[in-house]
């Protein structure tokens, strides 16, 4: 990697904003694979940035990392300035200031669509269950899918469940959302009604970190889009500018790849 | 089969034996042995390996073996909960069954937990559940579904189990059976039998409640 490129994305945010997020030297080796190989990147309060990349490349990993789902093996990451704790309680403290999103939705399975909302507010924030229930329908309202509140994950469609899941992650006011590969388990019909969702949020100021294949949602929500391939960031870039000059061969050649079709 | 009629109340008390070892090993052991496998699945290195040792120590030795260790050695070591030696002695048998059934109730938890998403567990995380509660709100209540039938099973083994204390001073059917073919030598057939069908029916009450249990959870 270049000294120019490295300077795009290592220290303060392009944006001049404060940073939220802050990833510096991050190593990561699944046995003898290298997925994360010093990783430098910095989120600043109320930016989205969009993680692309081939798979295999560490961006679900990298993205992970940040709420300490996957443990690194070294560097450092800070939310907010402070470093991420080990386990224990000031870990599961951190992680209800962190939304995730995943691909394969993991609403709880055995609560209604609205007990999927209301679980972290009452147990994690001491919500009364009322008032958490009037949040929890509101949210529910907010990505559409209210009239859902009193099934099962299992009664509802792809696109409502992530939706849902959207809201549960909404509810605990978190300071930043982690989207990984939101609409990849997704029928095609379904994916929009998600990704507007994920735009309106973006619109509102949330902090943001989705890897994602959607091009479009990149062009359209996105401050800057990241390129990854083989645990390395390449490319740390304004949207318009990846995808109109992207510098590097790697990234040259992905999006030859996916934007033909 | 006169001889029984002859001598319900030793019966009867045979029966009782068995039922109150059985009620007590099967409280102490669901309790101990959830313990166990949350020791086995928890974020602590030292747990799981501890959780680990113990099922592993425990599991690969003779029932037989442990209950003459609580009823022979617990004295020795001076551990003792009373006065009264039948109660004493009842005490020892169910320690020893309940610290040789938890293992397999370990185990069968532990083989629900496995079969929940682990993305159920990654969600729960995720949004600031602690350790206990990711257990106990979201991959427990999940996993009942697959961890009754093999507790059924492993609870139904403990039933007959209990019949090894009959060895460390409690009264129970093995020790009804012992004591009615002394007492009736020419009967020994239909004093077999008799046992015979008291384990089957307590077994097959017990299996019924396991049923009504399973059907209950599929529901849920």
């Amino acid at each position: 990697m270049s000294d120019q490129q490295r300077s795009t994305h290592a220290g303060a945010s392009p944006s001049g904003r404060r940073p939220l997020v802050v990833l510096e030297g991050v190593d990561k080796h699944f046995g003898a694979l290298h997925v994360l190989k010093s990783v430098d990147l910095t989120i600043a309060h109320g930016e989205v940035v969009v993680v692309i990349g081939p798979s295999g490349s560490g961006k679900s990993t990298l993205c992970r990392t940040i709420n300490r789902l996957e443990t690194i093996d070294g560097g450092r990451i800070t939310i907010d300035g402070a470093d991420l704790p080990a386990e224990g309680k000031e870990l599961a403290q951190l992680r209800a200031d962190v939304g995730m999103v995943f691909q394969s939705f993991n609403l709880f399975a055995h609560k209604t669509v609205r007990e999927n909302v209301t679980l972290g507010p009452v147990k994690v924030r001491g919500v009364p269950a009322k008032q958490a229930k009037e949040r929890a329908d509101a949210l529910l309202e907010r990505v559409g899918v209210a009239s859902q509140a009193d099934k099962y994950p299992a009664q509802l469609s792809g696109g409502q469940q992530q939706r849902v899941a959207i809201a549960r992650a909404l509810a605990m006011d978190p300071k930043v959302m982690l989207f990984d590969e939101p609409t990849s388990a997704l029928d095609p019909e379904m994916i929009n009604e998600v990704l507007d969702v994920m735009t309106g949020l973006a619109k509102d100021g949330m902090t943001m970190v989705v890897v994602t294949h959607e091009m479009g949602f990149a062009r359209r929500a996105a401050d800057r889009v990241v390129f990854m391939a083989d645990g390395e960031i390449l490319e740390d870039a304004e949207p318009e500018t990846f995808f109109t000059a992207p510098t590097h061969e790697r990234s040259k050649d992905f999006l030859s790849k996916i934007l033909t079709h | 089969m006169q001889v029984i009629v002859d001598n319900l109340d030793t019966f009867g008390r045979g029966v009782w034996g068995t039922v109150v070892l059985f009620l007590w090993a099967t409280a102490g052991s669901l309790v101990f042995g959830t313990l166990l496998a949350v020791l086995r699945v928890a974020p602590s290195a030292a747990m799981r390996a501890a959780g680990t040792a113990y099922v592993n120590l425990v599991r690969n030795t003779p029932l037989t073996l442990i209950m003459v260790f609580c009823v022979l050695g617990l004295p020795i070591l001076r551990i003792t909960f009373t006065d009264a030696v039948g109660t004493q002695f009842r005490i020892y048998a169910i320690l020893a069954l309940v610290a040789y059934t938890s293992c397999f109730v370990c185990e069968a938890i532990r083989s629900g937990i496995n079969t929940v998403p682990v993305g159920q567990a990654e969600a729960a995380r995720a949004i600031g559940l602690p350790f206990g509660q990711v257990l106990s709100l979201v991959v427990l209540p999940q996993a009942v579904k697959a961890v009754i039938p093999p507790l059924g099973s492993v609870l139904i083994a403990m039933l007959k189990n209990t019949s090894i204390a009959s060895a460390a001073s409690n009264y129970e059917l093995i020790s009804a059976m012992r004591n009615l073919i002394e007492q009736n030598g020419n009967a020994v057939i239909a004093i077999l039998l008799g046992i015979t069908v008291a384990y089957v029916l307590l077994v097959a009450v017990v299996s019924v409640v396991i049923a009504l249990l399973e059907r209950a959870a599929v529901t849920v």
